[in-house]
């Protein structure tokens, strides 16, 4: 992969701004906790090209920073045509007065220079309006043209981090299967993009059925299940070299539902064996795997806590299907869904605050987000058929898959704030499931 | 080689003809297998009065064991019980396997789009499952069987009401060519 070459430079601009009086409201800031907020009025003036290559960069990364803040829901962009003062030059002072009279309450400035080499260079700073200065120190990203993309969204997630305190997930991808053709037989193949739609990989050709691929911890892998031997098994993927190879081919048996562990060295996944299904646990290693339940019941969707110690999953073992926890080690599990209706799906936030789920419940389908103790439910959305939840890094947002109904139903992606608000479709080539968020790169 | 087949799907001619070749192969073997498949067998297989070997009327064929004993039983939603009726098409399948020794079967398992991809496959390993063990309960050697679900990956009928869900809630039994195990 070209961003396995990109190279990012971190460099301290000089901060010459004066200090200016405070804003009657205080420092730009962004609660994301609040129940109802305004989205914050915004600006992103097209960069400076530093040199005749940098002046197509520099109007389309403006263009992917406004777009990734914009899409978050907390920020509101002011078209160009309302700015009063353009931006000649990435040095001089910032005019104040004509961005506060147009209610910009942040402003980011950039410039953008390529060299003969084809390297982008681009630098950027965040004003906070009102208040008259700089919110944190410019910063400068180096990275190729083709990786431009990423140098605006490392941008997006710097101003989305310093306004809101949260880190950010702009600079993520999304792996997912691509589906295409008539419900009834349907094909799939296994895709990654960038998390906005951007640049779409196929990993897979559509020979064989692919479901729901996960990513490792450190981005750079990713577990699915392939029908291609005939069976549903579990594979393992590594991205750059698009190598892969079965992790689990015990004659006679199924594997699927596949997780990675925190580790990123163990994987959690279902194996079906004379028709019942339960949770194992492999180390990729050695190949040796541990059985983690071994009721007659269906368990399967096994999810590991951040901190490795703990697997949320689905059981039937009540009669109807629900969430419960165990050890990572197996052994006894509490069931921690309380509401009606049936769950499944489980995952574990990133920050090992919540549990988001897939809820049916009066032939519906829901997204939800509960504590790991099952209180506090929430269900985020609701539809003919919501499935698959995929945290975005911070926690903040999940992403899922959302089906529509009847001969000419298809699958789309579909993102959402744990607040519930927010709802957008993932801009996809066609049809489209099973996503999964890897980690901020 | 086994593969998916559905009734009604532009696939079952595709069977057909597979389904024909396959006769056609059967009958090539026997001639040079004959302790494997035994006079009778053979005689069957090679003059079945009036009809065309691997057709749907040569009793012996795949093509008759999907279309005259029936190669799926239903479920109700979220079952894996064999309702009578089911039990009757798998008497049948049994007694059309122990006939016809030198097939082997693939049991798929489907589930109805109603409920998460996980499940569901879980779902229809249940059913598969269910059928395997009433047809090896039957007499038919586990050897020549194998399961695998699809889940809700593979719906016969794509409308999302009840009526086409009936339809997808069920175990097909595809015939393949024996491996000789």
């Amino acid at each position: 992969m070209m961003y396995r070459f990109m190279t990012i430079v971190l460099a301290v601009l000089a901060l010459i701004q004066a200090p200016a009086l405070r804003a009657q409201d205080g420092p730009l800031r962004i609660e994301i906790t609040e129940g109802v907020i305004e989205p914050l009025p915004f600006a992103v003036p097209d960069f400076i090209a530093e040199s005749s290559a940098a002046n197509e960069l520099a109007r389309n990364l403006a263009r992917v920073v406004a777009a990734d803040l914009s899409g978050t829901g907390l920020f509101r962009e002011i078209p160009a045509d309302a700015f009063i003062s353009p931006v000649t030059s990435f040095s001089s002072p910032v005019q104040f007065a004509d961005w506060k009279a147009i209610n910009a309450q942040a402003l980011v400035t950039g410039a953008v220079n390529v060299d003969a080499g084809g390297k982008v260079t681009a630098k950027f700073r965040l004003w906070d309006v009102f208040a008259g200065q700089e919110l944190g120190n410019g910063l400068q990203f180096s990275g190729t043209q083709d990786g431009w993309r990423r140098i605006a969204h490392k941008i997006a997630d710097q101003v989305y981090s310093r306004i809101t305190g949260e880190t950010g997930y702009f600079d993520t991808r999304v792996a997912f299967v691509a589906e295409s053709g008539p419900k009834g037989q349907r094909a799939k193949r296994l895709a990654i993009m960038d998390y906005d739609g951007a640049n779409v990989k196929y990993l897979t050709d559509s020979s064989s059925l692919v479901l729901a691929p996960r990513f490792s911890p450190t981005g750079d892998r990713v577990l699915y299940t392939s029908y291609e031997s005939g069976f549903p098994r579990v594979y393992m993927l590594d991205i750059a070299s698009v190598s892969r190879r079965v992790l689990e081919s015990q004659d006679g048996t199924m594997s699927f539902a596949p997780r990675f562990a925190p580790n990123g060295r163990t994987v959690v996944y279902s194996l079906i064996r004379g028709g019942n299904t339960d949770i194992y646990k492999m180390d990729i290693g050695t190949g040796q795997s541990t059985r983690l339940t071994s009721a007659p019941s269906i368990e399967t969707a096994p999810s590991v806590s951040p901190d490795g110690s703990q697997i949320v999953f689905e059981s039937d073992r009540s009669g109807s299907k629900q969430i419960y926890v165990m050890s990572a080690d197996g052994g006894d599990a509490r069931r921690i869904s309380k509401g009606d209706g049936q769950y499944g799906t489980p995952v574990w936030s990133p920050r090992g605050d919540l549990v988001a789920f897939t809820k049916q419940s009066k032939r519906r389908f829901h997204i939800g987000v509960m504590r790991t103790d099952g209180s506090e439910e929430r269900l985020l959305t609701a539809s003919f058929l919501d499935e698959g939840p995929t945290w975005a890094p911070n926690g903040r947002v999940i992403m899922f898959t959302r089906e529509t109904q009847g001969e000419q139903g298809q699958s789309r992606l579909y993102s959402v704030d744990i607040t519930g608000r927010n709802l957008r479709q993932v801009s996809t080539p066609g049809g489209a499931s099973d996503p999964s968020w890897s980690p901020l790169q | 080689m086994t593969r998916t087949v559905k009734r009604g799907s532009p696939m079952t001619k595709t069977f057909l003809n597979k389904a024909f070749i396959l006769g056609a192969g059967l009958t090539l073997a026997a001639c040079t297998s004959p302790d494997r498949f035994g006079s009778d067998s053979a005689v069957d297989l090679n003059n079945s009065a009036g009809s065309v070997a691997g057709s749907a009327s040569d009793p012996t064929s795949p093509a008759y064991f999907q279309q005259a004993v029936g190669d799926r039983v239903l479920f109700p939603v979220d079952q894996h019980t064999l309702t009578n009726a089911a039990q009757s098409t798998l008497d049948a399948q049994a007694e059309w396997l122990l006939t016809n020794s030198d097939y082997d079967a693939l049991i798929e398992g489907h589930a109805d789009e109603q409920g998460t991809r996980e499940y569901n496959l879980a779902l229809g390993a249940r059913r598969a499952n269910s059928v395997h063990e009433y047809l090896v309960s039957r007499g038919v050697p586990a050897s020549r069987l194998r399961v695998v679900s699809y889940g809700k990956e593979r719906p016969l009928e794509i409308c999302s009401t009840e009526s086409c869900y009936a339809q997808n809630r069920r175990a097909v039994t595809i015939i393949s060519i024996g491996t000789g195990v």
